[in-house]
């Protein structure tokens, strides 16, 4: 479909808007949406780029939304409710992932092309049983390669905390390989929540 | 700090890069949040001031200072004039400018690397590189993640990766894209269709410059769509696939015109030359179709006594931020006019002697 705004991109973004009683419907290019800093005029009312999401978000959902009771789901760290996520087309903290759930997955599908599960780099170690973990082995080699490279660039600090890591490594491999969860892991399990809550009311 | 806001040209720019004809830079960036934080949107100024000592910290204590020397851009210590400056040369984004106070960014001295603390997410790594350069990109940003995360607790889960503010940014939390400057494909229109077949890949393209729907001076952004289900690798490979093809189509392009249409692409550029060396007021969207035409010549070899890198910096020196900040006040239209034609005829003039 075509922007209404220029006529001339395809639009990415499409919004409908029901006011007394008419739907009318928007398609807009990115460009359109976002170089007029963030706001677009429409005929009669304006909105900003992450009202466009959220209408986007709302076509998805449509009727359903009444049917799930997605407005009671509410995130326990940060406050934020479903319907305020909808509306702002934001997560107010990371736990809103987890606590939004299933009522999720349409909208992860919508925005990233039916793509569900991430494929890319880890910040540590794998340690679901489902899921298809590296082996020690290989980190570590993967590791010794990023080692050497850091050696002949002769970045020594960085190449150091490389080679306390393949140790830590080696140590584990040595061992019984039940330890799989490394340092990084334990670092995260044993950080404490703080608390904090969405200020705003809805 | 004020060294950011006194040249138009990043060190980064001052070197041609790789296939610089058409592709003017590379970019990538990687959104990242710090797990036991609420996002910036969410964020009272106290965990927003705790993010960005912390982030700060981490690339202090990393051996990422050994290699960059990191300065820390406070934006509550900047006016408007010097924030338009940074976003016109790519060095923070317009979100980070306009928002909240309490939000930095941590860049190195050749202006390549630049970490916007409690932008839309936590962090937002950006590398840059003068011409095609997507790999090495990737590489630098890749390596700075991986220094910053030993320091860091990261927001992520293994099922949707990074988690991100925005579901549009969850996974890999990377944007890859270059600049290209098209003026062959847009005067042959293959421009809709280009871009309707790059969508159906996941590349996205728009307008860098000018409001609303125009792309200013012939020059386009393209960049990944999605960031969840494939991976980083994946991802920069489909952007360079995608530009290697876009190369190819614009110099195709421009090599049709030569032959089919020389005088009046000739007489196309020369004017546009000319305009330039001699206009006295020049608003913006004529100085970036006069520039584009300019850029062309020079890329053509017609017109071998304006250096290219040049060009790079007027595309900075013609933004309103720019001349403002150079005058250190705001400006009219009819100011900022005759100052753009100003600046342009001492920077071409300087090299025609
Ligand atoms: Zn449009
Ligand atoms: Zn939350």
């Amino acid at each position: 479909m075509i922007c209404q705004n220029c006529s001339k991109n395809q639009s990415n973004y499409h919004f409908t808007k029901i006011i007394n009683g008419n739907k009318t419907e928007y398609h807009l290019c990115e460009a359109c949406a976002r170089e007029k800093g963030d706001i677009v005029q429409g005929p009669g009312n304006s909105f900003s780029i992450h009202n466009l999401l959220s209408g986007m978000l709302n076509i998805e959902f449509g009727a359903n939304v009444s049917k799930v009771r997605a407005a009671e789901t509410r995130c326990g760290t940060c406050g934020l409710s479903f319907n305020q996520f909808k509306k702002q087309g934001r997560f107010g903290c990371a736990d809103c992932y987890e606590a939004f759930g299933t009522q999720l997955d349409p909208v992860i599908r919508r925005v990233q092309q039916n793509n569900t599960l991430h494929a890319g780099k880890s910040p540590y170690p794998r340690t679901t049983e489902n899921d298809a973990k590296p082996s020690l082995a290989s980190q570590l080699a993967a590791l010794e390669e990023e080692l050497q490279a850091e050696i002949r660039n002769e970045r020594y600090e960085r190449a150091a905390v490389l080679r306390d890591r393949i140790n830590n490594l080696r140590q584990q491999l040595a061992g019984d390989g039940q330890g799989f969860s490394g340092s990084s892991s334990a670092n995260v399990t044993s950080k404490q929540w703080p608390h904090f809550h969405a200020e705003e009311g809805e | 700090m004020k060294r950011f806001t006194e040249d138009a040209l990043s060190d980064w720019m001052r070197q041609p890069g790789p296939e610089h004809d058409v592709v003017i830079s590379s970019r990538v960036r990687l959104a990242r949040n710090l797990r036991t934080f609420p996002f910036p949107s969410l964020a009272t100024k106290a965990h927003a001031q705790e993010v960005m000592q912390l982030v700060s910290t981490a690339a202090d204590t990393s051996s990422l200072k050994e290699e960059q020397n990191f300065t820390s851009v406070p934006m509550s210590q900047l006016s408007i004039l010097e924030k338009k400056l940074l976003v016109e040369k790519h060095l923070i984004s317009p979100h980070l400018a306009e928002g909240n106070s309490e939000a930095a960014a941590l860049i190195n001295a050749s202006e390549s690397i630049s970490i916007m603390v409690n932008e839309e997410d936590h962090l937002r790594i950006q590398c840059i590189a003068p011409g095609f350069q997507l790999n090495e990109t990737w590489q630098a940003a890749n390596r700075i993640d991986n220094q910053l995360q030993e320091q860091l607790d990261y927001a992520f889960n293994e099922r949707l990766g990074y988690l991100t503010s925005c579901p549009t940014n969850v996974g890999t939390g990377i944007r890859v894209s270059v600049m290209v400057h098209l003026p062959g494909i847009v005067l042959t229109n293959q421009l809709q269709n280009i871009l309707k077949s790059f969508a159906q890949w996941g590349v996205v393209m728009r307008g860098m410059y000018g409001e609303g729907s125009e792309a200013l001076g012939n020059i386009y952004q393209m960049s990944n769509q999605i960031t969840l289900g494939q991976s980083e690798e994946a991802l920069v490979d489909l952007l360079t696939r995608a530009t290697q093809q876009l190369i190819l189509v614009e110099r195709e392009a421009r090599n049709g015109i030569l032959n089919d249409r020389r005088l009046p692409l000739l007489d196309k550029i020369f004017r546009s030359f000319g305009t330039l060396l001699y206009a006295q007021m020049i608003d913006k969207v004529e100085a970036a179709q006069r520039l584009s035409d300019v850029r062309l010549g020079v890329d053509l070899g017609l017109l071998e006594q304006v250096p290219h890198v040049i060009l790079d910096e007027l595309l900075v020196v013609t933004q309103p931020g720019y001349l403002q900040q150079m005058e250190g006040r705001l400006m009219d239209d009819f100011e900022i006019n005759l100052r753009r034609a100003q600046l342009i005829r001492e920077r071409l003039w300087k090299h025609l002697r």
